[in-house]
């Protein structure tokens, strides 16, 4: 109790001090004390055991299914399941809410996340507090996922969230964040809810190596979130894909974005996103592989766009844009305009299309690629027109648009199709 | 009816123009899959090819061999045969043959680069069972023009003219009327549009399995039902087979009220 007593002078002091406090918390582990709770054990519910703790101690929950929602974790606590316990919480309301710092959970199951059309009831939110790590958790029957509100610097690790979700308006989202920074969203599985990962107001956040699909909406969902990174994720099967909206200096590397079909499906749905770095990703079998509005100032380098039914589609409002070194690998459209302004550059990029020849052999076409072909034009007019897909008139008048474009943006060329497939 | 059909299959065996029409299959899928290195390529290549050459091979050699083979045709039907079987022997044996060389010709080169073990399987079944069909049907509608004309000339420019309206033309009308009627609900006619066509229904077909995410695009309900379901292909493909039954009934027909 002395040692206790006397880190809680220490977390008051000076900041140069953090090291000392280092030493204080670690003093301060050794000497916390551990609980148990099972079904035959003093503390028999989660609660409990919460009130009766002191902060830094931990909590071992052992298997068995305790029913219990409103747990209220106010104290910094270590919370341990072993064997994946079951929290079942009946469908009442939200199961856990964290309200301190430091705070640790792992390894428990939880499910029956009550569903409101008032209350965002979550399995675990966290609440205006830092340094959490939630970790080995698995969700089923939820409303809401992880919830973080206002939170910060805090870890999502290795978690499975498996929803039920059937429609929009009565589902929540896998993991949300609300107005949170430095926030890190690692190898997290998420099916079948809302919104597989939510991000509003969210800043500088990391999110790598999650497989989010079959998601009713959106697999990953930005809202005026700026300065985050996502890095090989998975995006499979989701409603509308990926959308990123309204956000600043977002980096997009390695991931892959799969199988979004849907007349409103995206493989990456970009709207009001300024100064983003999209980098090494790869759409495959998108209706939409990118569907670009009111965005200026990306970068897209070394993408791959294989078998999407467009694989960049520019809506307007589109301002120094930079297509440079991607492969685009069979898709029925490459890219599609709904005007003749063009002030994006293509340029160095792989056209499965491309049909010119390379002389001098320097592994540059000699002749410049025009990747937007009159029929998509025509068909961004009338959409039936896509049966005629692939007909020889098509290729006749495709090719007399190609010779003297009337239509499509006349200065769109890429000055060195690249006669290889570019690697990396 | 079958031994019209042998005679007539065996004839054209033994001519110039089947080693001709397989060695240039032969050829071109050679070439486009040791160029290409690349499955799916080579199939998108030959579908288009496909659905160009196969209807203008047929009608040509169909009224080709029609005329061609007209006194021999003569001199069977002084004998005691149903004109039915010598006409309709005579349409097997050329479309089998044709069909014969087109599977036999893409078929070697993309079953030696090892076919069989890639994904693209069912895309390239597709496409023969697309090839062969077409043959089917642009013969018929052959031996249909030439039983209707006497002169050769006048056949051919038929033929031709037949092949140049269902591969190009009809689209570019077909075109023009979806882009005219753009303010009205279109998806019933742009397949509508379609089944009237064997050209179209085929490339429909292999849209289906190589556009789909594009084809999706579109929110029509009807074509959300056509394409998203198993319902297309069942469609498409009892439509070729009217295209295929409605011209042999007529080579039935005429060739009964002819005059020889």
């Amino acid at each position: 109790m002395h040692i206790r007593f006397n880190t809680y002078h220490i977390t008051k002091l000076h900041r140069l001090l953090i090291g000392v406090i280092m030493i204080g918390v670690h003093t301060m582990a050794i000497h916390a004390n551990t609980l148990i709770v099972c079904k035959t054990c003093t503390h028999a519910t989660i609660s409990e055991t919460v009130k009766a703790a002191a902060a830094y101690d931990t909590i071992i929950i052992k298997k068995a299914t305790y029913k219990e929602y409103n747990i209220k974790i106010d104290k910094p606590l270590t919370i341990i399941g072993k064997n994946y316990p079951v929290i079942d919480g009946e469908r009442q309301g939200e199961i856990i809410t964290i309200t301190s710092d430091d705070v640790t959970v792992d390894g428990l199951f939880i499910i029956n996340v009550g569903t409101s059309y008032t209350e965002d009831y979550a399995a675990i939110r966290v609440k205006k507090c830092k340094d959490f790590v939630i970790q080995n958790v698995v969700l089923e029957k939820l409303f809401f996922g992880i919830y973080l509100e206002k939170a910060r610097d805090g870890k999502i690790y290795h978690n499975k969230i498996i929803g039920d979700a059937v429609e929009e308006y009565n589902s929540g989202n896998g993991i949300q964040l609300w107005y949170s920074k430095n926030i890190t969203i690692e190898h997290n599985f998420v099916q079948r809810v809302r919104d597989g990962i939510y991000l509003e107001f969210s800043d500088y956040c990391t999110i790598k190596n999650n497989v989010s699909s079959n998601n009713i909406r959106y697999g990953l969902h930005f809202m005026f979130s700026n300065n985050d990174n996502y890095e090989d994720n998975t995006f499979e099967k989701n409603g509308a894909g990926v959308a990123v909206m309204f956000s600043k200096k977002i980096k997009m590397y390695r991931n892959t974005f799969k199988e979004n079909w849907g007349s409103a499906s995206y493989g990456m749905l970009l709207k009001e996103i300024n100064d983003a770095e999209i980098a090494e990703n790869t759409f495959e079998q998108n209706t939409i592989g990118i569907n670009i509005e009111g965005s200026n100032r990306i970068q897209y380098t070394k993408n791959n766009f294989i078998n999407n039914g467009w694989a960049i589609k520019v809506r307007g409002a589109c301002y120094t844009n930079s297509f440079t070194q991607n492969n685009f690998l069979h898709n029925s459209f490459d890219v599609s305009y709904n005007s003749k302004l063009n002030d994006n550059i293509f340029d160095q990029n792989y056209w499965s299309k491309y049909t010119g020849y390379d002389l001098n052999k320097d592994g540059i076409g000699d002749v410049p690629y025009r990747p937007v072909k009159l029929f998509s034009y025509i068909v961004n007019r009338t959409p039936e027109t896509i049966i005629l897909l692939r007909s020889l008139f098509i290729d006749i008048i495709d090719f007399s648009e190609k010779v003297s474009p009337v239509f499509t943006p006349d200065k769109l060329l890429d000055h060195h199709p690249q006669i290889h497939k570019i690697e990396w | 009816m079958l031994k019209i059909l042998k005679y007539s299959f065996y004839d054209l065996m033994r001519s110039r123009w089947s080693y001709v029409y397989f060695l240039f299959y032969l050829l071109l899928g050679t070439v486009l899959l040791f160029l290409n290195n690349d499955l799916s390529k080579a199939i998108i290549t030959l579908m288009n090819v496909i659905i160009v050459l196969v209807p203008l091979i047929g009608t040509i050699f169909g009224v080709m061999y029609y005329y061609n083979s007209k006194e021999f045709t003569e001199l069977l039907l002084a004998q005691p045969l149903k004109r039915n079987s010598i006409f309709l022997g005579q349409y097997l044996g050329v479309s089998l043959s044709l069909t014969m060389s087109l599977v036999l010709g893409i078929g070697i080169p993309f079953i030696l680069y090892g076919i069989f073990k890639s994904d693209s399987i069912w895309n390239f079944s597709l496409l023969l069972i697309t090839g062969a069909f077409l043959t089917f049907i642009f013969t018929a509608l052959a031996f249909n023009i030439s039983l209707s004309n006497e002169n050769k000339i006048k056949g051919f420019g038929y033929a031709v003219l037949l092949w140049l309206f269902l591969a190009i033309i009809y689209d570019g009308i077909f075109l023009m009327s979806l882009v005219l009627f753009e303010d009205y609900p279109l998806d019933k006619l742009s397949l509508f549009g379609t089944m009237l066509n064997p050209i179209d229904l085929s490339r429909t077909l292999i849209l289906l399995k190589l556009d789909i995410s594009a084809l999706l695009g579109y929110t029509g309900a009807v074509f959300k039902k056509f394409f998203g379901t198993s319902f297309g292909l069942i469609i498409s493909l009892l439509m070729l087979f009217i295209w295929i039954l409605i011209p042999t009934l007529r080579i039935m027909y005429k060739s009964k009220k002819k005059d020889f």
